[in-house]
């Protein structure tokens, strides 16, 4: 277990739902950028989805409980910046993820996630979390959240 | 104090004071998709003032982000007067964080390539929710002052108030002139162009007038301030000053 693993490191943070959208891991929403193994001891590096982003606290925490749960003690995180987070991470799969779940994921056309209608309106551009808008379909009138781009 | 300390703290006091002043809107918000956005444009504010709290304090060694924030008097703030000034009116909020975003979305341009690589990537960073915060502030501008005869009227009050602390956005002091000599600094002068010409669209599309430059009111460099922020920072700073050790 401790002989630099880091595979199996991903594999653990991937077990990691979001912590306000539980549908996609943190590894998926693509805030754990790297993980290394130097000197005995893994480092996480993890960047903010937005700088003032309450869950980057909860999924920090999260990654330390997970890791000791399964043993893995020789750790550390670090924050990093650069490069800034950007929703361009995200693969199709992930976005699929999200459309399921009922989030319109970020795109430059906006769909309604139920009815995929484009015929849609941006009722705000800032929603329940940092990272999401709300939106109402005008042909299945259901209102929704949109993942905006950044 | 060392000059690239002190060019971190002035950004990261005018992120935490605005955001602070955007923090007070909460649920008080003329309707409940304001009183979220404004929530949420604090809550950046935050982050933002946080990646650089956090910048300082491994510079300087001594203290921590949270001591920075929570420990320090209104002469030792460098905010813009700009960010402290009262919440007012919704359109006074409006004016006030236009003019702030149209500054801040321009100056993190610059300061993105800074050679700086901790500057430049915070500010990468916060260039993006900047991004936001100025349609927002925009998209209400236009709305206010293209709005009714009162909205209007009281927008363009806002408007002529705010004017006198826009000067000093612009200032260069010793410290900012040597933080653009070393090229980890950006050149205040330089932005004016842009600035005005988000300022002039806006106000037009917004049927307002353009104040003529009078007073202008400045120090903030200095830890010189209106009355207001002692007020601001008593509300903000009482509980870890009073319970030193609260967690929470």
């Amino acid at each position: 277990m401790q002989n630099g693993n880091t595979a199996h490191i991903w594999k653990l943070l991937n077990t990691i739902p979001d912590p306000e959208i539980p549908a996609i891991s943190i590894v998926e929403l693509g805030v754990i950028r790297d993980v290394t193994f130097s000197d005995k001891s893994y480092t996480i590096l993890i960047t903010p989805t937005y700088s003032g982003c309450p869950a980057v606290k909860t999924f920090t925490d999260d990654i330390k409980e997970c890791l000791k749960e399964n043993g893995v003690r020789n750790f550390k995180l670090k924050l990093i910046y650069s490069p800034a987070w950007t929703t361009d991470w995200m693969t199709d799969k992930t976005k699929e993820k999200l459309r399921k779940y009922g989030i319109a994921p970020p795109s430059n056309t906006v769909r309604c996630p139920q009815c995929n209608s484009k015929n849609v309106e941006i009722l705000s551009e800032f929603g329940a979390t940092a990272c999401k808008s709300m939106c109402r379909c005008s042909n299945c009138l259901e209102p929704f959240e949109f993942f905006k781009c950044i | 104090m060392n000059s690239l300390i002190q060019y971190t703290l002035r950004i990261a006091d005018s992120s935490l004071i605005l955001g602070q002043r955007m923090s007070q809107w909460c649920s008080n918000g003329p309707t409940l998709e304001e009183d979220i956005a404004m929530s949420n444009i604090a809550l950046d504010l935050f982050g933002q003032a946080n990646g650089f709290y956090e910048y300082a304090a491994q510079l300087d060694g001594s203290r921590s982000a949270d001591e920075l924030a929570f420990k320090r008097n209104e002469r030792e703030f460098f905010n813009h007067q700009l960010s402290e000034q009262e919440n007012g009116n919704f359109g006074t909020t409006t004016v006030r964080n236009f003019l702030h975003d149209a500054f801040n979305f321009l100056f993190y341009t610059e300061l993105a390539s800074s050679k700086d690589e901790t500057l430049a990537a915070l500010s990468a960073k916060s260039l993006k929710e900047v991004k936001y915060h100025l349609r927002h502030s925009s998209n209400w501008l236009i709305r206010l002052g293209d709005g009714t005869q009162e909205s209007n009227m009281k927008v363009q009050e806002s408007l002529n108030f705010l004017w006198q602390y826009t000067g000093e956005l612009f200032e260069m002091d010793e410290i900012d002139n040597e933080m653009l000599d070393e090229g980890a600094g950006v050149d205040n002068n330089k932005l004016r162009k842009g600035w005005d010409e988000i300022i002039n669209s806006t106000i037009e599309k917004a049927k307002l007038t353009r104040p003529v430059d009078g007073y202008m009111a400045n120090g903030s460099k200095k830890g010189i301030h209106t009355e207001h922020l002692g007020f601001l920072l008593a509300e903000m700073q009482f509980l870890p000053r009073a319970y030193p050790d609260a967690k929470w």
